[in-house]
């Protein structure tokens, strides 16, 4: 109906990666974030995996959204999803034997992540195709950033390396909790902390310069 | 007696050892979400243990009749049993007690994309469980889940009362609590090593 400028559709590309990211602002799709970054390469993998299945749902979801009877939708993008992660899967067990076997079955369970129903449930469902479609990529690409620095960081403190490769040379005594399960609660506590901490620092700022004008 | 071991080894570790919350990073939504007031937790645990058990015995039941023939089926046929499952559970508390059902809101209907339930259908399979092993990891699973989500809202509780910093407050000080609760969690791990738990 609305001709859609250009600059809308980069607007719904562009907020998923930094002013609504998924991960640190939202607080959505905790699972697969804490369970899998305990390395960058693991993380960056999940990020992939996630962002296709998000853009190829949100496509199919945006194009049949006229079709699909409101008292069934929810099922409906379910096992939409369902049939995409399991695509994804075996692509990844087929490209990626490695890294499949070491995420095992949170492969299977982006099924679940609630960032991808919920994109279907408040955008995909409500907008044209190309505006679905770039606001998949946005939030996918902002989910990956997120777990790639969480990964990267618990990487570089419990293991001393990224990517695989050494950081510090052999002197470096590794803060192996880091990388276990606890290690991942905190470590992304202590960043929402520091989102916290930046936004309290900005809002005080902006108050003063308030005032200042005043 | 080796087959009773067996059992209490996967009740123990999946209640304590590798409690799905803390150290599966499972379900991981409601426990941030539910675990303000300690009540609803709790009535929270029992009836997403209830759609464990149910979904268990139904993964059983497909992983022996149907997915044999077509492997492929399993993650949608699995999430279609979770889904109508939880449909049922929500119904039955509507009718039964409409407080409840009115404080688990929102939570309710999305016990279909807790990650625990789906994870523990997956996890069953890839283990090669039976019937009386699955019931057995399901009612663990479930119970591990409950007493994580319980712990919780008794720490978020009393942190309510402590007045914390307003930069803390919110999910960063749930999300370090949750770390801390992690860490005593792994004081677990040497429980059940040497009996192939």
């Amino acid at each position: 109906m609305n001709p859609n400028p250009p600059d809308e559709t980069a607007e719904e590309l562009l907020k998923g990666i930094w002013r609504e990211n998924p991960v640190f602002v939202q607080v959505l799709g905790m699972c697969p974030t804490l369970a899998v970054t305990n390395s960058a390469i693991n993380a960056l993998v999940m990020g992939l995996a996630t962002l296709s299945v998000l853009v190829a749902s949100s496509f199919l979801v945006s194009l049949l959204r006229s079709f699909i009877p409101k008292q069934v939708r929810i099922s409906t993008y379910i096992v939409i999803i369902a049939t995409f992660v399991t695509v994804a899967d075996f692509v990844l067990q087929a490209t990626v034997p490695a890294v499949h076997k070491e995420l095992g079955a949170f492969i299977s369970l982006i099924v679940v992540n609630c960032l991808i129903l919920g994109r279907q449930e408040a955008f995909a469902s409500k907008n044209p195709v190309k505006l679905a479609i770039a606001d998949a990529i946005g939030m996918g690409i902002g989910f990956t950033f997120a777990l790639l620095c969480l990964g990267s960081l618990r990487e570089i403190l419990g293991s001393g390396s990224l990517f695989g490769f050494d950081l510090f040379g052999p002197g470096y005594e590794p803060w192996v909790v880091m990388i276990l399960p606890p290690g991942g609660f905190i470590m992304l506590g202590l960043i929402l902390l520091f989102f916290n901490q930046v936004a309290a620092w900005r809002a005080r700022h902006q108050a003063r310069r308030q005032q200042e004008a005043a | 007696m080796s087959e009773l071991n067996t059992l209490v080894g996967i009740f123990i570790g999946s209640l304590l050892v590798n409690n799905f919350v803390l150290s599966y990073f499972l379900g991981l939504c409601p426990f941030f979400g539910v675990s303000g007031k300690l009540q609803t937790a709790f009535r929270l645990g029992l009836a997403t243990t209830f759609v464990m058990v149910i979904t268990s015995l139904c993964a059983t039941a497909l992983n022996t009749f149907v997915l044999p023939a077509a492997p492929y089926l399993r993650l949608i046929s699995f999430i279609l049993v979770i889904a109508s499952t939880v449909q049922f559970v929500e119904m039955a508390i509507k009718k039964l007690s409409p407080a409840l059902f009115r404080a688990l809101g929102i939570f309710l209907p999305l016990i279909t994309t807790n990650c625990a339930i789906l994870g523990l259908a997956l996890f069953q399979t890839s283990r090669g469980y039976n019937l009386v092993e699955g019931l057995v990891f399901a009612l663990g699973g479930g119970g591990g889940f409950t007493l994580a989500l319980v712990l919780m809202a008794g720490l978020r509780e009393e942190a309510e009362l402590s007045e914390p910093p307003s930069v803390v407050r919110g999910t960063a000080m749930t999300l370090i609590t949750a770390g801390l609760l992690s860490l005593a969690f792994m004081g677990f791990a040497g429980l059940f090593s040497g009996e192939g738990a």
